[in-house]
């Protein structure tokens, strides 16, 4: 059943106010969600002031300055720093995107910084992405062949190659899926967008010879047609992927061999 | 707390094999709806504020009649599914099931109803 408010152990109170740096010109009011399983309280907004002429440009900049010179406890994965490996995805300035390629010049006053909505929190910013991994392993994202000739490469005409364009740069990142309301009160059954994605990265692709046991195993109520169509999906992506026509282009295909 | 792998907890039950025929009946009744509510608005609203006599003269005509008996069939039969699928999303388990059966019940009755009151209007 959805839920319309939170629980009372998750409800957010306000935290530690840390102090502004000294002499600092260009001090900025950064908020962040925090939260440990080891103290047992509620999340708190703790407030962080950071000098920006002293900082890099983007918002993961921002954390890892206030984790090294402020607060080394506070939590958050990071990796690439450039947007291709999906670590830093959260929730920032109300938008699901990567914090290593949003910039500080994107943000209108104080900057809020929450973990990904509607998913169980580890630490802080970091949200468990365990049931996300295991639907995106659930649609099968390898290439599923029966014959055994060729034996070495497959290969695939330009046009065909184009087709993967706008789905295989997806860095499951999860910002689609957690900015989805269907997802958000249907995540145990419907897909969400980054699976869908990635579901219809290997239908489409001409190699690939188990197209219709893909399409079998996605015609459920929930699987894939809890999507609406809301398209918070195409606009949180952060690499500008268009998760939503991909869920749409399944549907056509479903219409195309059943009707 | 359940001793499963993710990997079965994604998986659930499985697929339902079903979904793409609502999906495509919700698709023609939009169509439909395209063109029969503008036609029901202008017919219906045109026998509006006239007298008893004349609005059984009215309905008794094939095109208002038949524009308002598809509108019943058409426009309820989607409400009814459109209202499913928001039960299906925001409601689970036993509550799910009694909702659906009472959005159907009231579909068909409100159905039924209408097209009993624009029979006895148009004969």
């Amino acid at each position: 059943m959805v839920q319309l408010t939170l629980p009372k152990n998750s409800r957010i109170k306000t935290g530690k106010t840390w102090p502004k740096p000294s002499g600092a010109a260009n001090a900025r009011k950064v908020q962040i969600y925090r939260w440990s399983p080891e103290d047992g309280d509620n999340p708190r907004l703790d407030t962080y002031f950071v000098d920006l002429d002293d900082c890099g440009p983007m918002v993961l900049d921002v954390l890892i300055k206030i984790k090294n010179e402020i607060d080394p406890t506070l939590t958050f994965r990071r990796s690439c720093r450039e947007g291709i490996c999906g670590s830093c995805a959260m929730n920032i300035d109300g938008i699901n995107t990567l914090a290593c390629i949003y910039g500080l010049d994107e943000i209108k006053g104080d900057i809020k910084i929450y973990p990904l909505p509607h998913m169980e929190v580890v630490k802080d910013l970091i949200p468990d992405l365990t049931h996300f991994y295991a639907q995106h392993a659930s649609i099968m994202p390898w290439l599923e062949t029966k014959t055994n000739r060729p034996q070495k490469e497959w290969r695939q005409s330009i046009d065909d190659r184009k087709k993967l364009d706008g789905l295989y740069e997806c860095v499951m990142c999860a910002s689609c899926s957690t900015a989805c309301p269907s997802y958000w009160w249907n995540s145990d059954r419907y897909l969400g967008p980054a699976a869908l994605l990635h579901a219809y990265r290997w239908i489409i692709d001409s190699r690939d010879e188990a197209t219709g046991e893909r399409l079998d195993e996605l015609e459920d109520p929930f699987k894939l047609y809890r999507c609406h169509t809301i398209m918070n999906c195409t606009k949180t992506c952060p690499k500008g992927l268009n998760p939503a026509k991909a869920i749409a282009e399944i549907k056509k295909m479903m219409v195309e061999r059943a009707v | 707390m359940r001793y499963i792998t993710d990997r079965k907890r994604a998986q659930g039950l499985g697929s339902g094999r079903s979904g793409t025929h609502h999906h495509w009946h919700m698709l023609v009744s939009s169509i439909c709806l395209v063109i029969l509510v503008p036609l029901f608005v202008f017919t219906f609203g045109s026998g509006l504020g006239r007298d008893y006599a004349d609005v059984l003269a009215f309905f008794s005509r094939p095109f208002p009649a038949i524009v308002t008996g598809l509108m019943l069939i058409v426009g309820i039969n989607h409400f009814m599914n459109e209202t499913r699928e928001a039960i299906e999303d925001y409601m689970h388990g036993v509550a799910e099931r009694l909702a659906t059966v009472a959005v159907s019940a009231f579909g068909y009755t409100l159905i039924a109803a209408g097209l009993f009151a624009l029979v006895k209007l148009a004969l």
